[in-house]
């Protein structure tokens, strides 16, 4: 009765990235949640947007299965620019 | 000669700020939870700000040499111009939070007609403070409703507090000569206007809270000028120590 | 390492990621002992953070000027919001907040010695910020890359805000120094009062610490206690040097062969005295979080309850 459950807090920056994980709280309600979100993360103007999402409704990636989530990725090379052989007298590619 | 009314009106508007502020900061590491004890502390930082640049205001008017610190530190207790509500012991959670309800919503009013004065610097400063309190008064309204809508226990402690601070309330909207001048050279407010917005929005709250709003009767009053309760001198006491034990040192 | 031959598969792999400078996040396997040793010491020092809210907030209220006042306000809020990012970094290892700081009020677990200490006057206020909080920064950077994910985490967010701490400590001492000669006797003496506890700050001799090998090896320490000191001493010392006053510590020295300050024996017996409640102030310190605990209580079980009518009414 007296636990205010945790909350994960999300946050925007000034400079228009995406939201980004910056830790947690405990607040009764979603509200509150916000309110204290803005009070306890963003005391030196650090963002512009608050998202605040119960943990307990965070579903994750389980670490055993890191392997066949992210190793497909790690494979495919091709997909980062650093891949490409660019000759150095070709401009802004 | 000084513009002695509107030196006593920005004392006013400074002294509000300054006293609630310092009775906040007496909850800073005792606060009921960890998130609470930071957003009161943000109000608290709030209003001094709001403090110093009316009294630093309030030192230019007057032009006598005095700062922001002087006026703080080094006027006796009828000098203060503070209104009683502010000055009231922080008590329990509820009597924290009914007092800040109170003092939120006539200030937001207040500063909402304070962005058009013909001052230009008190349009700029309550411009400025107004989104601050904007946020106060959302905040403390939602702790009267949590509240006096939460336990039996929570109930109980926020209808004493509504009503034993109630008295102190009339005071915000009673114009004397000051009021009426700067009203008339449409610098300040015009005080009794506001009673109808703030009632409205208390009597809302209060329902919403499922508490029963008090009933007009007698005020207290007499913190604008200058007559306060015992609470005042405490306050001073503790505040100006160091200004008074060390005069003339710089910190 | 002894140890090294009872390590079952797991637990060589672990400490192979550790060495790797791989983070261990919370669903990660971690031995018990690692999980234990990280709850045992993110929480004393989460307990730090908010029992160190009292001596500095005490003053808040009598803070010399407006411009003080506002500094000494955010300063001891700031510590509120470093104790809560450290109580969320426990829960990510299991055990909620309102667990560990039932331990705390209940005497059971510790916090920095430092705060039994009293604050008897303004220049106290610019000792601890120059002094404790500036320990703090030399014990906590490292810790910015400890093995621990969220700790680590937490650590940066906490260090980035400990330097405007230090600063502001600094310069109430820089005022005092150059003021009256009453106030450079109140910095002077703030100092002589809060030296010896800032290097106990740092825990005991690394021969005396019972934790220290294996959390070297964990990275969850990353200096010796003894190392973290000697860069106080050589920081702090030209430091004092400055404005003007005097460490009081006889055997202080430079010594040009090791490129580093000697000082002077610690009073060990003191700093576990202090450890063990014997300190001057920690009755007082647990008693006001007790107080603060105990009276919060209606209202935090109101705000639950309301929260919970609410929602029952939303789904109705
Ligand atoms: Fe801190
Ligand atoms: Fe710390
Ligand atoms: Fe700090």
């Amino acid at each position: 009765m007296n636990d205010w459950p945790l909350w994960e807090i999300f946050i925007r920056s000034q400079h228009g990235l995406a939201h980004k994980h910056v830790g947690s709280l405990h607040a009764p309600d979603a509200e509150m949640a916000v309110k204290n979100a803005r009070d306890v993360y963003t005391r030196r103007n650090e963002g512009v947007s608050i998202w605040v999402v119960k943990s307990c409704d965070i579903a994750a990636s389980s670490p055993g299965e890191k392997e066949p989530l992210f190793e497909p990725a790690n494979s495919k090379v091709y997909r980062h620019p650093g891949f490409y052989e660019v000759p150095e007298e070709v401009k802004n590619m | 000669m000084h513009d002695q009314a509107r030196f006593e009106y920005l004392l006013r508007l400074g002294d509000n700020c300054l006293i609630l502020s310092q009775r906040l900061s007496e909850w800073c590491g005792h606060g009921p939870v960890l998130e609470e004890d930071i957003a009161l502390t943000n109000v608290a930082l709030d209003l001094l700000g709001h403090a110093r640049f009316w009294l630093t205001c309030a030192a230019e008017v007057e032009n006598a040499g005095r700062d922001e610190d002087q006026l703080a530190y080094l006027r006796d207790a009828g000098e203060f111009r503070n209104v009683l509500l502010v000055e009231q012991p922080n008590g329990d959670y509820a009597q924290t939070t009914a007092r800040q309800f109170y003092f939120d919503t006539w200030h937001y009013f207040l500063l909402r007609e304070l962005k058009n004065s013909s001052d230009s610097r008190v349009a700029e400063i309550a411009e400025k403070a107004v989104k601050e309190v904007t946020y106060h008064l959302e905040r403390s309204s939602a702790w009267v409703i949590r509240l006096g809508d939460g336990t039996e226990e929570s109930h109980g402690r926020m209808q004493r507090s509504i009503d034993d601070l109630w008295v102190y309330t009339g005071e915000l909207f009673e114009p004397d000569a000051i009021d009426v001048e700067m009203r008339e050279r449409d610098i300040g407010a015009d005080l009794e206007s506001l009673r109808a917005p703030w009632l409205e929005h208390v009597q809302k709250t209060l329902s919403e809270a499922t508490l029963d709003a008090p009933s007009a009767g007698w005020m207290q009053r007499g913190g604008k000028r200058g007559v306060h309760t015992e609470n005042l001198g405490y306050i001073l006491a503790e505040m100006q120590f160091l200004q008074r034990a060390y005069p003339g040192a710089q910190w | 390492m002894v140890e090294g031959a009872q390590l079952s598969p797991e637990e060589i792999q672990f400490q192979e990621r550790i060495d790797a400078g791989i983070k261990i996040e919370p669903k990660d396997y971690m031995p018990e002992g690692y999980r234990k040793t990280l709850i045992r010491q993110i929480s004393q020092h989460a307990h730090s953070e908010i029992v160190g809210q009292l001596p500095e907030g005490n003053w808040i209220t009598r803070a010399p000027t407006l411009k003080r006042k506002a500094i000494a306000l955010a300063k001891v809020q700031d510590e509120a919001g470093h104790g809560l990012y450290l109580y969320s970094a426990v829960e990510t290892l299991g055990v909620t907040r309102e667990q560990t700081i039932e331990d705390l009020l209940a005497g059971k677990a510790k916090y920095s010695s430092i705060f039994n200490y009293p604050t008897l006057t303004w220049a106290d206020m610019g000792a601890i910020g120059w002094l404790v909080d500036g320990s703090a920064i030399i014990n906590q950077i490292p810790i910015c890359r400890c093995s621990y994910g969220p700790y680590a985490r937490a650590m940066v967010r906490i260090c980035k805000e400990e330097t405007f701490h230090m600063r502001q400590g600094f310069e109430i001492m820089m005022t005092l120094c150059r003021g009256t000669p009453a106030q450079k006797a109140m910095a002077q003496d703030a100092l002589n009062r809060w030296w010896w506890p800032s290097l106990m700050m740092h825990g005991p001799s690394d021969a005396e610490s019972t934790h220290s090998a294996q959390s070297i090896r964990w990275k969850i320490k990353l200096f010796s206690n003894d190392e973290l000191r000697q860069k106080f001493v050589d920081q702090t010392v030209p430091q004092a040097e400055y404005l003007g006053l005097k460490i009081p510590d006889p055997d202080l020295k430079w010594n040009a062969e090791r490129g580093h300050y000697d000082f002077g024996k610690i009073d060990w017996d003191e700093f576990y005295n202090v450890i063990k409640g014997n300190g001057p102030c920690n009755r007082e310190r647990l008693r006001a979080r007790i107080a603060a605990h105990e009276e919060g209580s209606w209202v935090r079980s109101a705000a639950a309850a309301h929260a919970e009518k609410r929602a029952k009414r939303k789904a109705a």
